[in-house]
């Protein structure tokens, strides 16, 4: 199992790395679009299949550090990727200090609630105040760059970097669940008070996961600006938040590789849905279908996509088999 | 023997809820190689007390000393890092890892150091060890790799006093560690206690009462949140109030 996953996750990098070979201008952006998609869900997965907090703002922090990307450019020439990628990230995790310290005293379906309420506020700080600069948002004059070496205005160039933070991302995230923070965390969202009369304080430890998350999705937020060149309040809507939630159901949640498996099956899906194409007029309703589809993934597949190849083996294996799978899924989950 | 070394001690600890009173200033004292049981009946406030002394619960009133030190503002995090462990009467593990990984999370307090997030937790040895030997002392050294939850329900019962000596306590405070378990079972769990005594201070709140007067050192009985007697096995064996509130006015029992 565990050198399946590793060959499976290099192809699945390899490939990515191989795709602008034999693809256009369109896929390219597409592909890219995708892969900040991914690494946002990384950054949920963290709170959700790594600690058990389901975040329901995870868009704040995307937002932020969207915002922030363009806030900080200057507007005479490009602003230095090492300080501004830096900035953007510190940023959003300054956020999620801050709702943290204040949602993590809650639990269950409060916290779904506050956090939800703290990502509102970051949407109506961008639409409504002279900050975000209302509906139309505001455009970053010139893309960041790297001295000479990096100039993310290439589309190639930009493909590459996006690359290697969704890599850089899903390497980080790896070592942090199997180290002793990572085991705390999993500990946390099986039993916390376990935890606590075993001696850890677990607040401290979901504020740093939670700080953790919101600099990821500001990593995440930092590439859509500068892949759009443009931010508006959309980024930070419910919907945003709600998105890549589904994003991380649909991959399969408690694995990193379901978070980047499932960007790509929701990204792909509405491409597809939205193709007059393939759709012809019904391509208008693309929402009605993509929305059938999640609902019937997640009735079928309990246990997401990257459930897939194991429910497989059970169905061939018969009962005997699957009763043993279930056990040995567990066991291989931690 | 010198003066008995108290690690752990409850002065007139009170908790109210709204109106009723669960915990009427109850006072207790755990000594270094000693079992303390408390017994009573059910809504005695024995759990209550548990998770009073814990950090679990705050008490309304009354004041906790670990070790001559006051921690009755203290969470519970910090007393359990300070040496006070506690079982759980309902199983409290990690029903989805393996064995050894629930015990080897406990002895991870032991060296959190979460900021090392390069190194991998399974080959943390401090904390390994720790595990193997505190699930070899609990007798589930042949299990380490099952999985905690499918574990027979006396094993959970070992592997909640597994966890709990991992982090090393100096006291336990044990909440019905043999309730459910078979008569096999309940003498090796006996044996285990019998023998962390050498070391730890333990206070057992327990139903089973041939094994709390065969065991304990002291018995402290409540009554409606009160300690109505609290002396040797033959003290409180003799005490004609305990006789009528707990024992049963003709003392079938003994």
């Amino acid at each position: 199992m565990k050198h399946q996953r590793i060959i499976f996750v290099t192809l699945a990098f390899v490939a990515l790395a191989l795709f602008p070979l034999v693809a256009g201008k369109y896929g390219i952006d597409l592909i890219t679009k995708i892969m900040i998609f991914a690494v946002f869900a990384l950054s949920l997965e963290l709170l959700v299949g790594g600690t058990g907090l389901v975040c329901f703002g995870q868009a704040a922090f995307l937002g932020i550090g969207a915002y922030a990307a363009v806030r900080l450019s200057p507007q005479d020439g490009s602003a230095s990727l090492l300080w501004l990628l830096p900035a953007c990230m510190l940023a959003a995790a300054l956020y999620a200090l801050l709702v943290g310290v204040l949602s993590l005293r809650t639990s269950g379906v409060y916290f779904i609630m506050v956090t939800l309420a703290f990502a509102q506020m970051a949407y109506y700080v961008a639409h409504d105040t002279p900050l975000g600069g209302g509906t139309d948002g505001i455009y970053m004059t010139a893309k960041p760059v790297l001295g000479a070496v990096l100039d993310l205005d290439q589309p190639l160039v930009l493909y590459g970097f996006t690359l290697a933070c969704l890599l850089g991302t899903f390497a980080f995230l790896a070592l942090l669940l199997r180290s002793r923070f990572g085991r705390a965390l999993a500990g946390i969202r099986v039993n916390e008070q376990r935890m606590r009369a075993t001696g850890f304080s677990t607040f401290n430890y979901k504020l740093a996961a939670f700080v953790i998350s919101g600099g990821i999705a500001g990593l995440a937020g930092f590439l859509f600006a500068v892949k759009d060149g443009y931010v508006n309040p959309e980024l930070i809507s419910w919907h945003v938040s709600g998105n890549v939630l589904i994003m991380i159901i649909l991959g399969g949640i408690g694995h990193l590789r379901g978070a980047i498996v499932g960007a790509f099956a929701f990204a792909l899906l509405q491409e597809l849905f939205k193709s007059e194409a393939v759709f012809g007029d019904f391509a208008k309703h693309w929402q009605l279908g993509l929305g059938i589809t999640i609902i019937a993934s997640v009735a079928l597949l309990p246990r997401g996509l990257v459930g897939v190849p194991q429910q497989l083996a059970q169905r061939l294996l018969g009962r005997a088999g699957a009763q043993d799978g279930a056990v040995a899924g567990e066991v291989d989950d931690e | 023997m010198s003066e008995a070394e108290v690690l752990l001690r409850g002065l007139e600890i009170t908790r109210r809820w709204g109106g009723l009173i669960a915990l009427n200033k109850v006072s207790l004292a755990l000594e270094r190689r000693s079992v303390h049981a408390v017994i009573g009946p059910n809504g005695a406030g024995k759990s209550t007390l548990i998770n009073i002394l814990s950090g679990e619960i705050d008490p309304s009133g009354g004041k906790i000393e670990l070790m001559g030190q006051d921690v009755t503002a203290w969470a519970q995090p910090r007393r359990a890092r300070a040496g006070l462990g506690r079982s759980y009467q309902r199983n409290t593990i990690y029903p989805s890892f393996s064995v050894f990984e629930n015990c080897r999370l406990a002895a991870q307090m032991r060296v959190p150091r979460p900021w090392m997030f390069w190194q991998d937790a399974q080959r943390c040895s401090v904390s390994g060890l720790a595990a193997r030997e505190a699930a070899a002392r609990a007798g589930l050294a042949g299990m380490l790799e099952r999985t905690a939850g499918l574990l027979s329900h006396g094993q959970k019962r070992q592997l909640e006093i597994a966890m709990c000596l991992a982090t090393n306590p100096a006291v336990l405070l044990l909440d019905e560690p043999l309730a459910g378990m078979g008569a096999e079972e309940t003498e090796r769990m006996l044996a285990l206690l019998a023998e962390l005594k050498a070391e730890h201070a333990i206070l057992l709140v327990e139903h089973d009462m041939d094994a709390v007067f065969r065991i304990a050192d002291r018995i402290t009985v409540m009554v409606n949140g009160a300690v109505i007697a609290s002396g040797t096995p033959d003290f409180v064996r003799g005490n004609a109030a305990v006789r009528t509130a707990y024992l049963g006015e003709a003392g079938d029992e003994h």
